[in-house]
């Protein structure tokens, strides 16, 4: 398992399964060293629609009912069994407790029958390591640029195995909330990111100049709350005076703000940390208006940007796979049965003991 | 025929294990600790295995308490008897958890068993003797539960001694009595259910209603 890649073949890399139950997806990946061989999925998004927000209760019991039969598709997907497996991997933190705690108590089930090591795994690290399957071995070291509906974060990643350090984060709302709040105030579905994507393709960005929170504070953290509640005014204003409110505009002006800010303290915390590097994950990263503002800014300074695929960018069970993946390429001690769920594990643990 | 039946519940504050070959109970533990179910059990199921000189390999069957109880622990119970059934290849039985509650009641019957349900609430079932419930499993308030002046056994009993009076053990469920039901009702018949939880409860969630105003909203909503 740990013969050196390009002198063995493929077959001899490790097997590793990835389980991601942190949110409303529920994720099963199989990969064999960094090829990607399954990338299975349930969601209860759906389910969570008409809430305007992700109901923890909600996506547990949904959890539970989708983990064997997504187990199975991957499998079958993959063309292996559960026995050819040689390592689990599963997102130990951060998420919703209730959530986690399905696709901890599957991934230790299944290590003891099978008697195949653990690794519960951070589920933003995991964000990271999945860029792997796609574009290779990540830069050492890079920035990672992770947004999502429960995360905005900045990290200076040396060894995504290793070490990650938090550079940044959201004071508030994260990214993918103001979309959701936003888009709920246009009158768009939940979840807000694709609808708001596509609404702004129509408007004009310039339209109105929306507040860009903590832009130039000297920090790498961010802040949404106050450009969500900037949109609401705004919109009230303009019913209030009878005017229409021009939903492409809007969107496109608010989508403007949160891609703008982000990609400038991304692009700071690079040239900050003379990386040039920039790797974007998390849910947000498939937003056209994101992608493109990055590829300017980071072309200006040099910077070369890698995004996974939309598929890898959102929640899945693939990004667990790769960082178990790497973390047994590493040789990282294997998580112990008594490994707990943990709501708020901070990006520092990469492995759980 | 040789049997390995592997019983454990998470429906209560108990994390319980059991291990039974058919003729009895070979290997047992339990820790009470209602907020790391996902950290006790799959260690327990270990520890009992490796008490009875056992592999996971050697199980020819699984029996899990699907509850009624609280949501996070109970499904940590499911979770794990899927996964163990669903990769070792053998069948995982559910089981009420009040039914072992009562197996362990140290009544004749007719009786009541009663678990936790958080919320002021109960889980409960009516039992004619400890071996045959006489009603479906339901939650109520305590009050709300027609005991008449029969003896109600279990958790939810103890906790509400003020309202049942007539309050007996066992404190805690046990899979040790949950294995002998298991056991019992393969060989001889009686309700063995899929492994899937029963929450008798619809989550919590509301439809929101209109954005609110900021204009009008307090500033801590801004």
């Amino acid at each position: 398992m740990t013969a050196m890649r390009g002198e063995t073949d493929v077959a001899d890399e490790p097997l590793v399964l990835g389980i991601e139950t942190s949110c409303d997806e529920t994720g099963v990946g199989i990969v064999r060293g960094t090829t990607l061989l399954a990338d299975a999925i349930a969601s209860s998004v759906e389910e969570h629609a008409r809430f305007g927000g992700v109901v923890p209760e909600v996506a547990s019991r949904a959890h539970l009912e989708a983990m064997t039969p997504t187990i199975e598709r991957a499998l079958s997907t993959a063309g292996v069994k559960l026995p050819d497996v040689d390592a689990i991997a599963v997102t130990a933190g951060p998420g919703l407790a209730g959530a986690l705690l399905v696709g901890v108590a599957s991934a230790k089930a299944y290590a003891l029958a099978l008697d195949k090591p653990l690794y519960g795994v951070n589920h933003l690290a995991a964000h990271v390591a999945v860029d792997q399957l796609e574009h290779g071995p990540l830069p050492k070291p890079c920035v990672a640029l992770l947004v999502s509906g429960g995360h905005s974060s900045l990290l200076l990643v040396p060894d995504v195995a290793a070490e990650v350090r938090p550079l940044g984060a959201t004071v508030d709302d994260a990214a993918g909330e103001a979309y959701d709040k936003v888009a709920r105030l246009l009158g768009l579905p939940f979840p807000g990111g694709p609808p708001i994507d596509r609404a702004a393709r129509e408007g004009d960005p310039g339209y109105v100049r929306f507040p860009r929170g903590k832009y130039d504070d000297g920090t790498l953290d961010f802040s949404f709350a106050g450009l969500k509640t900037a949109v609401a005014r705004w919109i009230e204003d303009r019913e209030r005076a009878g005017e229409p409110v021009p939903v492409p505009d809007v969107a496109a002006a608010f989508q403007e703000a949160v891609a703008d800010v982000l990609v400038h303290k991304a692009v700071r915390a690079c040239l900050d940390n003379g990386v040039d590097h920039l790797l974007i994950g998390g849910g947000v990263a498939a937003n056209s208006r994101l992608r493109a503002l990055a590829k300017e800014g980071s072309v200006r300074h040099g910077i070369r940007v890698r995004v996974p695929r939309p598929g890898l960018c959102t929640d899945n069970g693939a990004m667990v796979a790769a960082l178990g993946s790497e973390l047994v390429a590493s040789g990282a001690t294997p998580s112990k049965l008594d490994l707990p769920a943990d709501s708020s594990l901070p990006i520092t643990e990469i492995l759980l003991p | 025929m040789v049997v390995l039946l592997l019983a454990f519940d998470t429906a209560t504050p108990a994390v319980t294990v059991a291990l039974h070959d058919g003729d009895s109970v070979v290997a047992e533990a339990s820790t009470v600790d209602a907020r790391r179910h996902g950290e006790l059990l799959v260690p327990g199921i270990h520890d009992v295995l490796g008490r009875a000189g056992a592999r996971p390999a050697d199980l020819t069957g699984i029996a899990v308490g699907v509850g009624p109880g609280p949501y996070t622990g109970l499904r940590v119970g499911l979770a794990t008897a899927q996964a163990l059934g669903g990769t070792l290849g053998i069948p995982a039985y559910g089981l009420f958890t009040l039914d072992a509650v009562a197996c362990d009641a140290d009544l004749p019957g007719p009786f009541l068993a009663a678990t936790d349900a958080r919320r002021k609430e109960v889980f409960w079932a009516r039992y004619d003797t400890p071996l045959a419930r006489s009603t479906d499993v339901a939650v109520n308030l305590p009050a709300d539960v027609p005991a008449g002046d029969l003896p109600v056994a279990g958790p939810g009993a103890l906790m509400y001694a003020d309202v049942f009076g007539d309050v007996h053990g066992p404190a805690h469920p046990s899979a040790a009595a949950l294995a002998r039901l298991a056991v019992r009702r393969l060989a001889e018949g009686g309700e063995l259910l899929p492994p899937h939880p029963v929450y008798l409860r619809r989550p919590d969630a509301r439809v929101p209603g209109k954005p609110k105003k900021v204009r009008t909203a307090r500033m801590s909503d801004t």
